[in-house]
């Protein structure tokens, strides 16, 4: 397992705009880091470059102190989205997609996605279609799915953005004792959550860091003006 | 009595009593005409594939021109194919004019702008997030690709279809390729042809029947088959 992942001066350019704007940010296993920010800020586009995604257009993602390309990036990490996908085919196919892509032994497949599912309260689903599911349930299939390959770093997106309260509570609780294994980063506007979530929170506005600090920390006392009428709902697009 | 109710009725009666010759060019005529469709599949899902989700310059055009070329005149491809496999062409020495290989070469080529064109708006509509999804999840380029051109199945599928019946009832390429020789090249639409100008008219209707029964036949399996999967 690795201590720790990290972004050093990370920028990104799309079409001439900057979406992100030397980005420095450390998430260590073991802790949940929630990254809030309006809109557009580009929680998502960081997301990305870290989960290997996509590629920064300056800047670089270390681990454990070693620099380490896209590739490499996606052995580390996972990644939930806020519009989860389907695979079509059953929730069973959808979660062992995974494992069998990460060359699981065929006999532990069954038990892994077992293991998984009952992580997100969707033990005995394995046989329902996928696509056929709420989009809460499916999004509690997509952080099964994720879960199942045990990787260093789960990122999720807006994991709760759009469901309903009793879907929320379940994925933050998969998302909380995900965190005991692995390093943990959330994507939120929700701040509520970032506060039960995480053990430090970072502010993005407009593509840069302006706030970063240990959660509770971070709600009493922001040292950044932009972060305190955040907190307050006060701040401008 | 009207001369098409009496094709039609003797139509029927070489259908069911199963005419050796109809058989026959029935039998050719899938024989070719499928063929050429999986042959030609075999080069046009990886282009679809390279144009749908690789980037690369002159993509745009390469998509226009294939877009373009499904409207390319039998006739007009024809006679290109026939000057290149003649005897004097450069690909005579092959060998292929007149014959079945040479009307499945002609159809092939007919058939890939259909299956290239078709295919890429198919695998082009699958939720451009679930790339996203396989990498994270593990997926090489490769297995990416595997997992894009699954979902998009169907919609493949149908441009194999629209594919094979193209070339199923195209007359230009079989005929200049094909001459339209009987037991050998004489395929369903070049016979209807022959036929209908020699006045054996139950004859011709009886092929038409044919060609238009499996042409809509496996349209409509297909669409009922997709109704109903997963």
């Amino acid at each position: 397992m690795i201590s720790c992942i990290e972004t050093a001066d990370v920028s990104k350019n799309y079409d001439g705009t900057r979406s992100l704007d030397g980005v420095n940010l450390r998430a260590a296993a073991k802790q949940t880091t929630s990254i809030v920010g309006i809109n557009g800020a580009g929680k998502t586009t960081l997301l990305k470059i870290i989960a290997g995604l996509d590629a920064p257009s300056s800047g670089a993602v270390f681990v454990d102190g070693r620099e380490v390309n896209q590739e490499t990036l996606r052995t580390h990490c996972t990644m939930i989205f806020q519009r989860c996908v389907m695979l079509g085919g059953t929730v069973y196919d959808n979660v062992a997609y995974g494992l069998r892509l990460n060359r699981a032994s065929s006999q532990d497949i069954p038990e892994n996605v077992s293991s998984a599912l009952a992580l997100v309260n969707l033990d005995g689903f394995e046989k329902r279609k996928a696509r056929k599911l709420s989009s809460g349930e499916q999004q509690r299939v997509a952080i099964a799915r994720a879960l199942a390959l045990e990787r260093d770093v789960l990122m999720a997106d807006e994991p709760t953005a759009n469901l309903d309260p009793a879907n929320a509570m379940i994925i933050e609780r998969a998302l909380k004792e995900s965190a005991g294994s692995r390093a943990v980063l959330i994507s939120t506007h929700n701040l509520a959550q970032a506060r039960r979530l995480s053990d430090r929170v970072i502010h993005i506005y407009r593509g840069r860091v302006v706030e970063e600090a240990e959660t509770s920390r971070f709600f009493a006392n922001p040292t950044d003006e932009r972060t305190r009428l955040f907190i307050e709902g006060e701040l401008q697009f | 009595m009207d001369p098409i109710i009496e094709g039609v009725i003797r139509a029927v009666d070489l259908i069911l009593v199963g005419d050796p010759e109809v058989l026959t060019i029935t039998a050719l005529s899938l024989f070719v005409s499928g063929s050429a469709t999986l042959l030609a599949s075999v080069w046009s899902i990886p282009i679809s594939v390279a144009l749908a989700l690789r980037r690369f310059r002159g993509k745009r055009i390469a998509k226009g021109l294939f877009n373009a070329l499904i409207a390319f005149p039998t006739v007009a491809l024809g006679l290109f194919l026939y000057l290149l496999l003649s005897r004097s062409g450069p690909l005579g020495y092959l060998q292929l004019l007149y014959t079945p290989w040479g009307i499945m070469a002609g159809q092939s080529v007919l058939v890939t702008p259909i299956v290239v064109s078709f295919s890429t708006s198919a695998l082009e509509s699958v939720d451009p997030e679930l790339r996203s999804l396989a990498r994270t999840l593990g997926a090489s380029d490769m297995q990416t690709y595997a997992v894009i051109i699954k979902e998009a199945s169907w919609g493949v599928l149908l441009a194999v279809i629209a594919a094979f019946n193209r070339a199923f009832a195209e007359l230009g390429v079989a005929m200049m390729l094909g001459g339209n020789i009987r037991n050998l090249t004489r395929v369903l639409t070049t016979s209807i042809a022959l036929e209908t100008t020699r006045g054996d008219i139950a004859l011709s209707i009886a092929l038409t029947i044919i060609l238009l029964a499996i042409a809509m036949s496996l349209s409509i399996a297909i669409n009922l088959a997709r109704k109903s999967a997963p």
